[in-house]
């Protein structure tokens, strides 16, 4: 099997395979690269463990806040996800303890595997058990964002989580249906411009071996991946497939996303919703100035605390769900062919997807720019001692002098929006036809646009 | 050299709209024409929140900020203004500026003051917030971008 070539493949129209490029595509096909990002972000997260347990009480002067909450997930949400769609599922550190036990070596699989490989229960798949989870991390945010001891052992928790579950069930169960993060990464990857997908799906069906189903970490069949959601974008397929017969594309932004899907599923539309509700409630509680509200959060336990706790599983789980449902009730009221109830909530449920990354990208704006000194100072001083490593300690860095903060969340939001609108008619168009689109789109038009309306009041407001 | 009919209408609209969108950026808001006035604000800091929390002037007001802690050290500056006080536990601290940016501002507080120490924010306003009068502006505009490129 040779992987120099690539000269004469062929990819779909709007796409352009990156493994064609010469100098990427040993970057590509050799395991290598990737293995050695995984144990660089391995190394960190280990050290960032300790240094949570260890290191400074205060969150603002330990490394471990500052590069989970603010440098790693202002990466997430800036540039991993929009960009790059589940790339950063594809070094993240979490399953790799596991997967090496799983695989019986660090690089390749040998004989010494270890595991169970058990199936995952047909009752708990979806995305039912990562809204959950998210949820919880939801509540204790306050805590959570702030306490370098408590964020340690979140970590500590989840990377045992999937060590165990590695062990016990077959694939990357944690990842799929468990992993808080791998959730909302795995629904927002449905907009990135990044895809792998098989270049001729005939080439697939002669092949009797499906090497590529076989080895793929995630359990995923190249030519079955109607979006991107599940893949974990690990590139193995690529290179075991004996016929060079898969790309890594670029795409236009969206591209999973327009098309009538059939699903009666609502997992993906609940944790849609859940992220929309999530960044209105973080953006009151962190950017607000609400005092009042910072400390209920911050009181676990407390009366107020319990009222914050209500309001924000209310928010989450009755009152935009409800909002969205009633939206969708009048879409399909309002048109000729109406779909059923179940699968018209999951089918609209795309145009959310947009308002929901953008509305995220808008609240971690509000706080990355600002805190920017932060990263400089804890890499200078790592736990918290009064050192001055790198003689940052004590830097203070002006990353938005001209206060461009306010004006990018706007410009954030905005997008979300005009891309969320759009969805919204481009799906009401393949329900009933141009002439009554705009009837049928008017709802979720009206939900996305007072939703845009109260993230801009609380974020610039 | 014209374009084709069917470019134009193509085009035409998104012309539009891109007009509407730099008008709704550039045209001045109303503003009630005022002389410029002395406010003097006393804030009280205590975890995790300034009290008052929301300061409203206008625009080439003078303000004083009377800044007062109620538990241990905090500080106070405020973005886009190149600004900073920090006040000791029952100590209060005087800052004095002139208003000439309008628009909202967050005051953040500048000494660790605990666990939730980086979102102890208030806000200053200055005469209209225009940014989000305009941002609300181009969200309905947007829409109606939105739903033309739906229907194309």
């Amino acid at each position: 099997m040779t992987h120099a070539a690539g000269g004469d493949r062929e990819t779909g129209k709007d796409r352009f395979d990156l493994a064609r490029l010469p100098w990427l595509r040993p970057l590509i096909y050799s395991r290598w690269p990737l293995f050695i990002a995984r144990s660089v972000t391995l190394a960190g997260f280990v050290f960032t463990i300790l240094v949570g347990l260890f290191g400074s009480p205060v969150g603002s002067h330990n490394f471990a806040i500052i590069f989970v909450w603010i440098a790693w997930w202002t990466a997430l949400k800036l540039f991993f996800i929009p960009l790059g769609g589940r790339s950063w599922c594809s070094v993240c550190p979490l399953p790799m303890p596991g997967e090496w036990l799983g695989q019986g070596g660090l690089v390749s699989k040998t004989r010494k595997r270890l595991g169970l490989r058990l199936r995952w229960p047909r009752r708990l798949r979806g995305y039912w058990l990562q809204v959950g989870l998210f949820l919880v991390i939801g509540l204790f945010s306050a805590v959570t964002l702030t306490d370098p001891r408590v964020t340690a052992w979140i970590l500590l928790s989840l990377i045992l989580l999937a060590i165990l579950l590695s062990l016990v069930y077959e694939r990357r169960a944690f990842c799929t249906y468990l992993c808080p993060i791998g959730g909302f990464t795995g629904i927002y990857a449905q907009i990135a411009p990044v895809e792998v997908r098989v270049v001729n799906t005939a080439i697939c069906a002669a092949h009797a071996e499906k090497t590529c189903y076989l080895e793929c970490p995630w359990g995923v069949y190249p030519v079955a991946l109607r979006d991107s959601s599940q893949c974990g974008l690990c590139l193995e397929c690529l290179r075991v497939c004996p016929q060079d017969n898969i790309a890594l594309n670029l795409r236009p932004f969206n591209s999973d996303l327009g098309a009538a899907r059939r699903t009666q599923r609502l997992d993906e539309a609940f944790l849609a919703l859940v992220m929309l509700g999530s960044a209105l409630a973080f953006g009151a509680v962190f950017i607000g100035p609400w005092g009042i509200l910072k400390n209920a959060a911050l009181a676990i336990g407390s009366l107020p605390w319990l009222g914050y706790a209500a309001a924000f599983l209310t928010l989450n789980m009755a009152f935009l769900p409800a909002a969205f449902a009633l939206a969708v009730w009048l879409a399909e009221k309002g048109s000729l062919r109406t779909a059923p109830f179940r699968r018209a909530l999951a089918n609209w449920s795309q145009a959310l997807l947009p308002l929901g990354l953008f509305s995220w990208i808008a609240f971690t704006v509000s706080f990355a720019l600002p805190k920017f000194s932060y990263i400089t100072n804890a890499l200078s001083d790592p736990l918290g001692q009064g050192w001055s490593l790198l003689g940052s300690a004590q830097v203070v860095v002006n990353a938005d002098k001209f206060n461009l903060a306010p004006i990018l969340q706007v410009a954030a939001l905005l997008v979300g929006l005009y891309w969320s609108v759009n969805l919204a008619v481009n799906l009401a168009k393949t329900e009933t036809g141009a002439p009554l689109a705009l009837r049928k789109a008017a709802p979720l038009v009206a939900f996305s646009l007072l939703y845009t309306l109260l993230m801009l009041g609380l974020l610039v407001g | 050299m014209s374009l084709p009919a069917s470019k134009r209408s193509r085009y035409l609209p998104w012309l539009v709209i891109s007009l509407a969108g730099i008008l709704i950026l550039i045209l001045p808001l109303p503003v009630q024409a005022r002389d410029s006035t002395g406010h003097t604000f006393k804030v009280e800091a205590r975890r995790f929140a300034y009290s008052p929390s929301i300061l409203k002037v206008h625009p080439g007001d003078q303000v004083t900020i009377e800044l007062t802690s109620q538990d241990v050290v905090h500080g106070l500056v405020v973005d886009g203004y190149d600004l900073e006080a920090q006040a000791e536990p029952g100590q209060t601290t005087r800052l004095t500026f002139t208003a000439d940016r309008a628009g909202t501002f967050r005051l953040r507080c500048s000494v660790t003051c605990g666990s939730m120490h980086p979102f102890m924010i208030g806000k200053l306003q200055v005469g209209n917030n225009d940014l989000l009068w305009r941002g609300a502006g181009l969200a309905l505009l947007l829409v109606l971008a939105g739903v033309w490129k739906g229907y194309q």
